[in-house]
């Protein structure tokens, strides 16, 4: 998923063909649309978290005082922070054999990242549900290998929730990763080569640090969307593995306490729109550095 | 030399596990479906089509299917009239703040989908809006606009703006060069961002799980109550039917999206 802006963003140029009335009308439909049915509603659940028979921050002590509600916002930070450092480290390697293969080997692999991408998030929980249980197939495979005799108790655990959501956001880390090594000129570590360098040491001293923007946006995005992930942790997870969102859902449908829930969503909105601020900052870098080259 | 190549053999199935275990997940839905056993049970014995008719038979999955599928195509037709004007307006046309607006215009992906889909169901339920075929329209658009503009702002930046210009010299009138010069040029792009529009909308589930009613209820909200409740191999049937039909439809996309670049 790649965000760019219009390149002519504030230029005056012959690609302007519409003056300021035709543009207002044109965008007019989909602004309308974003404050109706994005911004009024949002801005309501934020600042109904700040009002209870006056303005009040007690919502906002609770979150953060209260242990049940810190266990959940540590755990939250916990578990998205795990997913992200499993994605980088299977994703990494993953992005970095798509960069060196040739055709028709890139395209098988590109394939099996992208068919997991395109399938429905629903199919996926429920597929590690079948894969995860008791009798289930990782099991069945443990007790074959002899590494334990009783089959373990995986599913509804903080395993399966971190290996399913790594599992949901490996694509999003490897896109941004592979975007980066495809823009490293070949040139580099072909010099690195001839000066007598080790294939490790150009790796470590030439292509991963200039894969680093990528990374940086890949872990980032990673990171957001695990502090927001809602379905899979509330199918695979148990009542020890609630996270952020779940929270949010239950303190809504079921608790009814709807400024509370207001609270818990601004702060992760807060994360989020600082994490996105950072995201596009090194966007912006990132394209820095492939133009200057 | 040996070591370097012990090392490349282990890199080589360090990625050929890692792509297993990624592909697994999607491809065990298919023998599941067709398995004859009545709970989840991998390797699963025997052949039978009947969860697929059950499905198919089933009138509250049928009536969730067919409410996703009228959803998910006015979602189609509204995101992508919408998000095709907002990128002629982004990308052609004359606006104060347009990097803002563009900033704007995507934060639907970047929010968290559980603030927007509880600010939306709050909203919503005192306007009698939730389970209700506008409720879920308005909340979808949203979502898949979005991507709508992603594509079709990258197409228009693709095609070049003097051939309108010399449609409209020519004495074309702006309704006129749009239908005659600029769509047949980004159409390719266009119908890639009407096909994420739709899987947006068919796939979407944490704003669906919100915003259904007992009535309307997306086929995702279903999903989600029998994968937590009642776990039968009717998921599997149902399962396969949406990988199926989702894969097709990227695929076709891809092939657009090439043909757009070529």
């Amino acid at each position: 998923m790649s965000i760019k802006e219009p390149h002519n963003a504030g230029r005056s140029d012959s690609r302007i063909l519409y003056g300021a009335g035709m543009s207002w009308s044109l965008i007019l439909p989909w602004l309308g649309l974003l404050v109706v049915g994005f911004a009024y509603p949002v801005f309501k659940l934020l600042s109904g978290s700040f009002f209870d028979d006056g303005f009040t921050l007690v919502h906002y002590q609770r979150a953060v005082t209260e242990p049940l509600y810190t266990a959940v916002l540590l755990r939250t930070l916990r578990i998205a922070l795990i997913v992200t450092v499993c994605a980088l480290l299977v994703g990494y390697p993953i992005a970095y054999a798509i960069s060196k293969l040739v055709r028709p080997w890139s395209m098988v692999v590109a394939a099996c990242v992208l068919i997991p991408f395109w399938t429905s998030i629903l199919v996926r929980s429920y597929a590690w549900i079948v894969l995860l249980q008791r009798k289930g197939l990782i099991n069945t495979l443990l007790i074959d290998l002899g590494v334990t005799s009783e089959p373990l108790r995986l599913l509804y655990t903080e395993f399966a929730v971190i290996l399913a959501m790594t599992h949901v956001l490996l694509p999003f880390l490897i896109l941004p990763v592979y975007g980066a090594l495809k823009t490293i000129p070949a040139d580099l570590p072909m010099a690195a080569y001839n000066l007598g360098a080790t294939p490790i040491k150009v790796f470590w001293k030439v292509v991963f640090p200039l894969s680093l923007p990528g990374v940086f946006a890949g872990c980032l995005i990673t990171f957001i969307l695990a502090l927001g992930f809602y379905i899979t942790p509330a199918l695979v997870g148990g009542p020890n593995s609630l996270m952020m969102a779940t929270l949010i859902g239950q303190q809504t449908t079921q608790v009814l306490n709807w400024p509370f829930a207001g609270a818990l969503a601004t702060i992760l909105l807060i994360t989020t729109v600082v994490l996105a601020v950072m995201f596009r900052t090194l966007l912006a870098k990132n394209r820095g550095f492939s133009s200057g080259i | 030399m040996r070591t370097s190549i012990a090392a490349k053999i282990l890199f080589a199935s360090f990625i050929a596990l890692a792509l297993f275990l990624m592909v697994l997940p999607t491809l065990i839905v298919f023998p599941m479906s067709v398995g004859t056993s009545n709970y989840l049970e991998f390797p699963p014995k025997g052949f039978t089509l009947d969860w697929f008719v059950a499905y198919f038979g089933d009138e509250e999955w049928m009536g969730a299917t067919w409410f996703s599928l009228k959803v998910a195509c006015a979602t189609t037709l509204a995101a992508t009239a919408i998000g095709t004007m907002a990128s002629i307006a982004l990308v052609r046309g004359r606006l104060p703040g347009k990097s803002l607006i563009y900033a704007l215009t995507l934060s639907p992906m970047i929010i968290p989908h559980i603030v927007i889909a509880v600010a939306l169901y709050l909203f919503f339920a005192p306007l009698r809006l939730t389970g209700n075929f506008y409720g879920f329209l308005i909340a979808h658009t949203l979502l898949a606009v979005p991507f709508v503009v992603l594509t079709v702002s990258a197409a228009l930046q693709r095609f070049d703006p003097m051939l309108e210009l010399a449609a409209q010299s020519c004495g074309a009138n702006s309704i006129q060069t749009f239908y005659h010069v600029m769509l047949p040029g980004i159409v390719p792009g266009v119908a890639a961002g009407a096909v994420f529009a739709f899987l947006t909308s068919f796939d979407e589930a944490t704003v669906a799980f919100f915003i259904s009613g007992l009535e309307g209820k997306t086929i995702t909200r279903k999903m989600f109550e029998d994968i937590d409740f009642n776990l039968t191999p009717i998921i599997a049937a149902v399962s396969t039917v949406i990988v199926g039909a989702s894969l097709l439809l990227m695929t076709a996309v891809h092939f657009l999206q090439n043909r757009q670049r070529g």
